[in-house]
């Protein structure tokens, strides 16, 4: 799943290899934080959050196989 | 990918000749040359040029196969091995998933599958160059999901006509409404229009 994250995260920034994803469980889900240049925010979030939105559908389509409830936030890397 | 060798007097002549015979603009190929030729003096000595000139494949072709693998790869992440084929033009990269796992993949109302389109549109257009729309379809269900919206459109429009009364059809996305407001300009008795704000907006039918 951290995988998927960092997939799709590199696949759309322009700055790739500042990308990073950091899991958190959270007993009754994960959280995958996946990290992002300040630059890279507006990518990834869109008008609207509708990247972000996006992203997240697709991750937690892929969660139901596994059964696993997942979260994904987006934030500035440092 | 088509190439060809030319050899004429010089550099220039050679260029020209190998993109008449290939029917090709300048930007649209890869000059390479084999040998810049010499005049020598008085004839003696000379060497004729030599070029190689290689046609590029357009933009889409190059989209198309980037759409193939990001999405072939976005897939095995997901962990649902499914198979992507595709064709393309000037307008859009058309684009077809088959396999046994698609419930997954296309989602309550085809959100998921929204979500994989819009994802990897943004994917393969990142680096620029010519922008291209990505459709596409997972198992037949937009083809599918047209041909109800367009039959679902027919009866509710010949209700509105014959009751007089207006009817608000269950919200929808924009593609989806606007198969609908199609399928009924023809329609003679009634008009269409949309009402309220996304996700809620939705097709309401009125009597003319």
């Amino acid at each position: 799943m951290k995988d998927l994250v960092e997939f799709i995260g590199k696949s759309l920034a322009d700055n790739p290899e500042q990308v990073r994803v950091e899991a958190n469980d959270k007993g009754y889900e994960t959280v995958y934080t996946l990290y992002v240049a300040p630059d890279d925010m507006g990518r990834l979030i869109g008008k609207g959050g509708r990247i972000a939105k996006a992203i997240r559908t697709v991750v937690k389509a892929s969660a139901i196989k596994s059964g696993v409830q997942v979260h994904v936030e987006i934030d500035e890397a440092n | 990918m088509r190439s060809i060798e030319v050899v004429a007097r010089t550099v220039d002549e050679a260029i020209t000749e190998a993109l008449d015979k290939l029917q090709a603009e300048r930007e649209d190929v890869e000059i390479t040359i084999l040998d810049e030729g010499t005049k020598g003096f008085l004839g003696l000595g000379s060497r004729q040029a030599k070029v190689k000139v290689e046609q590029k494949a357009p933009i889409y072709e190059v989209k198309l196969e980037a759409a193939i693998a990001f999405l072939t790869e976005l897939l095995g992440r997901m962990d649902v091995p499914a198979t992507v084929t595709g064709t393309s033009d000037e307008e859009s990269v058309e684009l077809q998933v088959s396999g046994d796992d698609l419930g997954i993949l296309i989602g309550r109302r085809g959100q998921t599958l929204d979500s994989l389109q819009y994802i990897t549109t943004l994917a393969v257009n990142r680096q620029g160059g010519q922008w291209v729309r990505v459709n596409l379809d997972i198992g037949d269900y937009r083809a599918k999901r047209e041909e109800s919206l367009r039959s679902l459109a027919q009866r509710a429009a010949t209700k509105v006509e014959s009751s007089g009364r207006r009817l608000a059809l269950d919200p929808m996305n924009a593609a989806e409404r606007r198969i609908v407001h199609q399928e009924l300009q023809e329609f003679a008795g009634v008009q269409t229009q949309s009402e309220g704000q996304d996700p809620y907006r939705r097709v309401v039918i009125l009597p003319k």
